[in-house]
């Protein structure tokens, strides 16, 4: 191991600087808060090639808050995991930063764009570097800030307003259960840290809070469990008092649902595309949603507690994938299509954690941040091309006119669905090999996604950039300038190689098994699992015959159209989801609401606050009977008292 | 027989007691008044009482600061008085309840 340094924090520093002194003094001059913006997230990316490459290492980690029984220090956790993680965040990071300079040119709110995608560098960086879930839950809600800032950026806009709203609510909502995930974890292990040695001491020899603390009262099932190891040194996973398990699973399992935008919680990522392309490129399709993954993959020996956890995570992912897909196929917005295919590939990478593939998911996850970045930017790049227009039945024939922007999306578009050579095929194959070994269910409806995947891509392909130009914008589109055209590029690079030639696969597989090892879920010495040849190879070979089953009937369907032949309407209408949550869950909110309004106008108010000046005038109302007016009367009320007063004191003893 | 202090302060309770029920009970204000009046003659009467038969002129002091305030009470009462009846053409108790409620 390295000597410790504090290099590693400037990775957290630069952006908080970049992003307060655009806050503070440098939103009235644009061109420098770009300058620092830009600038940190290229030291950043420095700084992880050098932490990648092994030539600055761990910080000591500080004390950050310490009660008896729960320590939490704030350190930094710098293995393959978030090595590799660090390099796609801050790598796609600065590319974006780059594109946004050219797409955002003509902004007159820039610096404060700009200031945003700092927090969210800053963010971003700080999950995946965080030693333990309440550092990493300070991140996650710092993530959720940006995002909500940055989706709301066109603030006058009530759509992006709403958007935002809905995104920052969906996601509180989650973090609620990542919340109590923690707190389950907490109670079961009396630790919140999530480093390997951590989790290795928590689940070989826990020391649970339950034993030493009033908890053990409180919580009576903890207890006797909690006296042997959470997992038996023979590698298997015992039964840890299985419902327990079930909850703190299910709970660090809804914070990436959250995140992640697993299926109850997916209808906020469509709606945030009402942010700059630019943000729902970095924020929406490559690092953001990645984190609830990304949380998924570093906890994952906590997650094989409970089978049924995993079962669910693997449950949900497969549904979100396919559900996902499937609205993909009758939507027109460009940027919707991408952020359905975004949900479609999230489901994949869950999927692939619940069927014990953190690896495949991981690979996923970095193949996916490159071709879904360069997607969201060329698609950017038509949108600016188009001023502002996202309807692809009104584009059509782009391909000769934006020949640059038509080429590397394409090769974005090879990637995501899976053709074979780039870089979706290999990780995507992984994914389904992973799943057939799991449940044939998550193999073939996997294997039916990638084919719908294929089909909506091509469809978004044929009508956006074939044909003939069904708009005035789109007949005369302007290429954009190389500052948005280089970062496609690299983008469109990585896409095709990214498969095979960095050895991302290896990289994520070796730090898995060394993960599993070190917490006693795989015997130390032996061969490493393989994955069943079989599954290689249907996992190869379905998936192929799908895609170019999808590719084909999509031309059939879509050459030469000027309007969709297929109308499918539940489709078109996202499954109704958002008008389910509006009636049923913001319908029974609101009667619930009134039903408070109700106790607050009639109890509270009118019962204490209200009753209470009533009671007051009542018994002045009462009182002033007495008061006669006549003097008289108070005269002989006077004299009788002075009466009873002398008999009182002189003979009643 | 002698008179003692007792029958002093007996004539003082019966003086006092008739001036009370004057106070309470008649209706015109100038009656009370000197229903009053007739509730301060026997307090006085008792220092009095009490100064002769105590040796000391402690009572007799009071006495003398007691006349010069009622004198001086009557002066303003009176004045309130007939300032009141002008205004109202009446000095009945029964019609001075602007103050109840």
């Amino acid at each position: 191991m390295l000597p410790s340094s504090g290099l590693a924090w400037w990775l957290l520093i630069l952006p908080l600087l970049s992003a307060a002194s655009t806050l503070v003094y440098l939103h009235r001059k644009p061109n420098m808060a770009i300058f620092a913006s830009v600038a940190s997230a290229s030291l950043c990316f420095l700084l992880a090639l050098g932490i990648a490459a092994g030539s600055v290492g761990e910080p000591t980690p500080f004390e950050w808050m310490s009660f008896p029984g729960l320590q939490i220090d704030v350190g930094m956790i710098l293995d393959p995991l978030s090595k590799g993680m660090l390099l796609v965040v801050t790598g796609v990071g600065l590319l974006v930063h780059i594109f946004s300079i050219g797409y955002m040119a003509h902004d007159p709110a820039k610096a404060r764009f700009f200031g945003g995608l700092s927090i969210f560098m800053f963010s971003m960086t700080g999950i995946v570097i965080a030693t333990n879930l309440i550092e990493m839950f300070f991140f996650w809600e710092g993530v959720g800030l940006s995002s909500y800032l940055l989706i709301g950026f066109w603030y006058d806009r009530e759509s992006a307003a709403q958007a935002a709203n809905k995104a920052f609510v969906c996601n509180r909502l989650a973090d609620f259960g990542f919340m109590a995930g923690i707190l389950t974890l907490w109670m079961m292990t009396g630790s919140v840290s999530i480093t390997q040695d951590a989790l290795q001491g928590a689940l070989l020899h826990p020391s649970p809070v339950a034993e030493n603390h009033a908890l053990a009262t409180a919580t009576p099932p903890v207890t006797p469990a909690s006296r042997q190891p959470l997992l038996t040194n023979g590698g298997g996973v015992q039964q840890f008092s299985g419902w327990l398990a079930f909850v703190l699973v299910l709970g660090l399992f809804a914070g990436c649902m959250g995140k992640s935008a697993m299926f109850p919680f997916h209808v906020w990522l469509p709606d945030a595309m009402e942010g700059p392309t630019p943000v729902s490129a970095l924020i929406h399709a490559a690092t953001m949603v990645a984190a609830g993954v990304y949380m998924l993959c570093r906890v994952y020996p906590l997650l094989l507690l409970s089978p049924p956890g995993m079962l669910f995570i693997a449950g949900i992912g497969c549904f979100t994938a396919i559900f996902a897909a499937l609205i993909a196929v009758q939507q027109n917005d460009i940027k919707r299509i991408l952020a359905y295919s975004t949900l479609s590939q999230l489901g994949y990478m869950v999927m692939a954690v619940g069927c014990r593939g953190p690896a495949a998911a991981m690979f996923h996850l970095s193949t996916h941040a490159f071709f879904k970045a360069l997607l969201f930017l060329a698609a950017g790049s038509v949108i600016h091309a188009l001023h502002d227009e996202q309807d692809i039945w009104k584009m059509g024939g782009l391909a000769r006119k934006i020949p640059l922007t038509f080429w590397t999306f394409l090769i974005g578009y090879l990637a995501l669905i899976g053709f074979p050579g780039f870089a979706g095929f290999f990780s995507k194959d992984v994914i389904l090999a992973v799943a057939f070994q799991a449940h044939p269910i998550f193999f073939w409806v996997g294997a039916f996604t990638a084919f719908l995947t294929a089909f909506y891509m091509t469809r978004l392909v044929v009508v956006a950039f074939f044909g003939r130009a069904r708009s005035n914008a789109a007949e005369h589109p302007h290429e954009s300038g190389a500052v948005m055209t280089v970062p496609l590029i690299i983008l469109a690079v990585f896409s095709a190689v990214g498969g095979f030639a960095l050895g991302i696969e290896g990289f994520y597989h070796g730090w898995s098994i060394s993960q599993l090892r070190s917490t006693g879920q795989l015997p130390s010495t032996g061969a490493t699992p393989q994955l069943p040849a079989l599954g290689l190879l249907l996992g190869t070979v379905v998936p192929l015959i799908m895609v170019f089953g999808g590719i084909f009937l999509a031309f059939a369907l879509y050459r030469g159209r000027d309007s969709d032949p297929l109308h499918i309407k539940v489709l078109a209408n996202k499954f109704y989801f958002d008008e389910l949550y509006d009636r049923q869950l913001v319908g029974g909110q609101q009667l619930f609401a009134r039903f408070l309004g109700w106790i607050d106008d009639w109890v509270l108010e009118g019962a204490i606050l209200r009753g209470a000046a009533y009671l007051s005038v009542g018994v002045g109302e009462l009182c002033k009977l007495i008061q006669t007016g006549s003097l008289q009367t108070y005269a002989f009320v006077l004299s009788i008292g002075g009466a009873l007063l002398v008999y009182f004191t002189l003979f009643a003893h | 027989m002698e008179i003692t202090l007792n029958h002093y302060l007996a004539v003082a309770a019966v003086l006092f007691v008739i001036g009370l029920m004057g106070v309470i009970m008649r209706r015109n204000l100038l009656i009370i008044y000197m229903s009053l009046e007739m509730m301060l003659q026997a307090a006085n009467l008792t220092f009095v009482a009490f100064s002769r038969f105590d040796n000391l002129v402690d009572g007799q002091v009071f006495v003398f600061f007691v006349i010069t305030v009622a004198a001086a009470e009557v002066a303003v009462g009176l004045a309130l008085i007939v300032a009141l009846y002008r205004l109202r053409q009446t000095t009945s108790v029964d019609a001075l309840t602007t103050l109840k409620f």
